[in-house]
Parts: C-alpha cells; structure tokens; sequence
C-alpha cells in the first residue's frame, strides 16, 4: 500500500515524550481556520473534505491573488477589513498560473500581520530544489501530492499544539521533509488489509528508512516517478 | 440480489481494480472521506474528474494538432490532468501522463501523440470501470445496504 512517510524531527521529539501529545486546542476552542489554495478544482475539494472531516474551518480560493484578497494583501483591493476570522494555516498548491504557491509564500512572510501563520505548500512534483527553496523561504512543510488524510491530521495536530502552546522556535528551524513510498502507488501493493497510516511514533516505517537516508535525514534519495 | 452479494459484487469488483491498476490507494483514500453527512462525495469528485479531463483531453488534441506545437502549453495540460488523475487514484491515467511529460520535454511530436492516444483509451477505460464500481454503490444502497470500504 502507498504510504507517505513524514521525517521530521518533531516527531522525534514526540516519541521521546513517550507518551501521545494531549489535545491542545487553540486557546479560544475555535476550530481551525484553514485557507487553502489550488487552481485544480478535483484537488480544491478533495483538501476542502480531508479538512472538513478533521474538524476544521475551510475556505478555499482558487489563486494566489484571490487567497491575498482574502487575507487584505493584495495591493490592488483597497483594505477589505473582512470579519477577522483568524487564519490558523495556509495550504497552497506550488504550481498555479499567475501567482505560483512559491510566491505566495514570499508574499505572506513579507507581511508583518501574517509572517507568523504557517504556510504549507503541496506540488505534485519530488524535486529538491523547489523543496529546499520553499523551506529556506519559511514553509513548514511540503507534502507531496496526493495529499492524505493522515497529512492532514499530522498538520492538524502540529498547528494545534502551536497555537496551544505559543511556542515555535525549535520546530520553525527544523527542515521538515515528507518522503514517498519507493513503489509509488504500486497497485499490486495495495492489498485490502492494508494497514492504516502511519503513527506519529513510527515515521521510520516507510521502506525509504534505508540507514542512508537516516544518515542525511534532511534529504530525499528517491528520484524515480518519473518526474 | 439481496445487501450481502451486491456488497460482495462491489467489493469483488473494487478489488480488480486494484490489481489491475485502474485504481490505487488515493481512491481508498477518496472512500474513506464519504460518509452519513457526505454521501455523495465520491460520486461528486469522479464526476469533476470527467469534466475536468474531457476538457483537458479536448486541449491536448487542438494542441498538438496546431502546425506548430506549443509544447509548454501541451505540458501543462497534461500535468493539470496528471495531478487530477493522481488526487483520484487513477494509477494508470497518472502514469501514462508521466511519459507523456517527457516526450514533451524532448518535443517529440510521435511520442506526444501516442500517449495522447494511449491517455484517451486509459481515460476511457477507468471511467467505464468507475461508472460501473458507483452504479454498483447506488445498488447497494438502494437495497439498504452500506458501501463496504476496503481498508
């Protein structure tokens, strides 16, 4: 079965808690604001139903510009002043014609009122240099597309304890990668007693956890997919 | 048929799908975000897929039938329709369009349009076999059964 490990060292730090991180929800007990952005409708409701069904708020734009409209960014609108719902996450696609997720990325670090909200970016594409670019210009993380539902709650549960918790500077300079089955969506590895997504306690479980790539964690090995 | 053997049928169905490589686990995925309150989701997001790709296939053919061809443009179709093919499960679609990229890449017009016609039967295969996999949903339901998941 496909299974996307995640490495970061965030989730060494869990395991050495020793124990499941407790429920910190943010300090009002408001759901999650998320604010996704993808052009590719299929993906923007796909994102919108794996948020929705791990409980949070969801607005979802289809363009970079439209996402800084939300936010009261975008130069050419006039301050929109909107009802201050709070932005908790944005998650936006890499590739978008116009304004890619790159940009908006710089775009939403540049801006004082907003550097602080964690920005993830999801490509389909594995390659290195976008990714280091990405983390370099302040992403929490880059998931490779098809994104999951165990990406989300991942997500979910790292934002949350932030918010609960207020504090961020170790897990903000950690370089977070998120690696790939090797036999990529292989379907005659896809049985039906496959086991569910990995546990936050387990992120050494994809076969990628060669000792090579433990021994550079910071850097994907795989560069098959064809891509 | 009574609950128990169109939920086998499907389940039956759904599984050579999988060996086939029609689908992958992103469909499983896709499943598994359907519920009471969402009942329609899949139903929803295969038939966003049809337009989507009808169009993008529609596209690639004007495309890559201009005198000269703008394979930036034929590219970016087809890497639209890769990653809708990719957020569904359908393995197949996703992988031919990862070699149509590469003829893009080298502007090879023959290689292009062999895959464009290869990604046409593909399309065409796993939306046949999707219509019947979500007619066989409806049956089950109809029936007063549950859509069984495969986990």
């Amino acid at each position: 079965m496909t299974r996307n490990g995640v490495f970061s060292r965030r989730q060494k730090l869990e395991k050495l808690d020793g124990f499941k991180s407790f429920d910190h929800p943010p300090p009002d007990s408001e759901e999650l604001h998320v604010l996704a952005v993808d052009d590719s409708l299929v993906d923007r409701k796909v994102i919108e139903r794996l948020l929705t069904i791990s409980s949070c708020k969801v607005t979802a734009v289809d363009s970079g510009r439209r996402a800084l409209q939300f936010l009261g960014l975008d130069e050419e609108s006039s301050s929109v002043g909107f009802d201050g719902l709070k932005v908790n996450l944005i998650i936006t696609d890499y590739c978008m014609p116009g304004m890619t997720g790159y940009e908006l990325l710089k775009k939403i670090k540049e801006s004082s009122t907003f550097r602080e909200i964690p920005v993830v970016i999801m490509s389909s594409e594995n390659i290195l240099a976008r990714i280091d670019r990405c983390l370099e210009e302040g992403a929490e993380e880059y998931i490779v597309k098809p994104v999951k539902l165990s990406d989300v709650k991942r997500l979910k549960d790292y934002i949350t304890k932030e918010e609960g918790e207020g504090e961020k500077s170790e897990e903000r300079v950690t370089l977070k990668r998120k690696f790939q089955d090797a036999c990529d969506n292989s379907p005659s590895s896809s049985t039906p007693s496959s086991p569910t997504p990995s546990s936050p306690l387990s992120p050494f479980s994809s076969p990628l956890s060669s000792p090579s790539l433990l021994e550079s964690p910071l850097r994907r090995l795989k560069t098959n997919d064809g891509d | 048929m009574d609950v128990g053997q169109l939920q086998r049928r499907f389940l039956d169905y759904t599984a050579s799908l999988f060996r086939e490589g029609f689908l992958d686990d992103q469909f499983n995925q896709l499943q598994q975000l359907q519920d009471e309150s969402n009942p329609d989701f899949v139903v929803e997001i295969v038939s966003l897929f049809f337009q989507d790709s009808e169009k993008l296939l529609n596209n690639l053919t004007r495309a890559l039938d201009q005198q000269s061809v703008d394979y930036k443009r034929v590219d970016a179709h087809v890497h639209q329709l890769k990653g809708s093919s990719s957020s569904i499960g359908a393995y197949r679609v996703k992988n031919v369009c990862i070699a149509f990229r590469s003829y893009c890449e080298e502007q090879n017009i023959q290689g292009c349009l062999r895959c464009l016609h290869q990604v046409k039967h593909e399309y065409s295969l796993v939306k046949n076999k999707l219509e019947t996999l979500l007619r066989l949903e409806q049956q089950i339901l109809a029936a007063g059964g549950s859509i069984p998941l495969m986990v």
